[in-house]
């Protein structure tokens, strides 16, 4: 099976869940499934950090947006902490840079809201 | 003209796609003409076009089998190859990615909302179709009911597509 990272921690009330490996369509589903669990606990102030992501395709993309419609429709807000220039390629070819509040650090992304 | 070729066969599954990329960047890496950047806009087009192929025959597995898939939604009985090929030619690296799934229309795509359109939040899908075409400096999609064909090729930083390109 192929290595996916999935690394839960808890920020100043934010859940942070840092991601690392291949994003792709064989691994997706575990982040899918875990950001799902944590909705359904309740937990719906994420950010998702990628700065250990090696690798993201249109599959694990269309998680990333699956799962901030999911947090938005609980009243909840979903964040993305990314600098690699590999990664944030990805984001802007395919125009979600506009969609998701990306940011440099997780102390950045729990600041801003 | 020199063009090498590799040809890989594999299962259509989720598990198989990771060595798919490993692959084609592996070839692309064999001769120089690509730099890194444009090597990792190769692993993202033949991650794009697989995935498009994995989906085509899990889609028509799912539609053929009375069984129904396995409970991780493939179906390993039935499960058919794609084939992915890398040509390393004098000035530009193609790569093709074959399925033998129901097809799809390239052109229904075009009538998905903006990424920036709140209702495209909606659709998880097709952002790998608008990645091909940006990445690829020529590409090409065949579709039918037979299967799908996608072909992109990336040329050397000095080597400019010809003018009568797509």
């Amino acid at each position: 099976m192929i290595e996916l990272g999935l690394e839960l921690s808890e920020r100043d009330g934010w859940s942070v869940l840092a991601v690392s490996g291949e994003v792709d369509v064989a691994t997706a589903p575990r982040l899918r499934e875990r950001l799902v669990g944590l909705v359904g606990e309740g937990r719906t102030r994420i950010v998702v950090d990628l700065e250990k992501v090696d690798f993201i395709d249109s599959t694990g993309l269309g998680v990333l947006v699956g799962a901030l419609k999911r947090v938005r429709t609980n009243d909840g807000d979903l964040a993305l902490v990314c600098t690699g220039p590999r990664i944030l390629k990805v984001f802007e070819i395919t125009g979600l840079t506009k969609v998701f509040a990306i940011h440099r650090s997780v102390d950045e992304a729990t600041a801003a809201a | 003209m020199k063009v090498d070729v590799v040809r890989l066969e594999v299962p259509a599954l989720p598990e198989y796609l990771a060595l798919a990329r490993m692959v084609v960047a592996g070839t692309a890496r064999i001769d120089p003409l690509l730099d890194d950047e444009r090597v990792d806009d190769l692993r993202l087009i033949v991650s794009e076009a697989c995935t498009n192929a994995i989906e085509a025959m899990r889609d028509r597995a799912s539609s053929n089998d009375a069984d129904g898939p396995d409970a991780d939604g493939t179906d390993r009985d039935r499960a058919v190859a794609m084939r992915v090929e890398c040509r390393l030619g004098a000035s530009r690296v193609e790569v093709v990615v074959e399925d033998r799934g129901n097809g799809f229309d390239p052109e229904a795509l075009d009538a998905l909302p903006s990424v920036t359109d709140p209702s495209r939040l909606t659709v998880e899908r097709g952002l790998g179709l608008p990645l091909i075409r940006t990445l690829s400096d020529e590409y090409d999609i065949t579709s039918g009911s037979t299967g799908t064909r996608v072909w992109a090729a990336l040329y050397a930083a000095a080597a400019a597509p010809p003018p009568d390109a797509l």
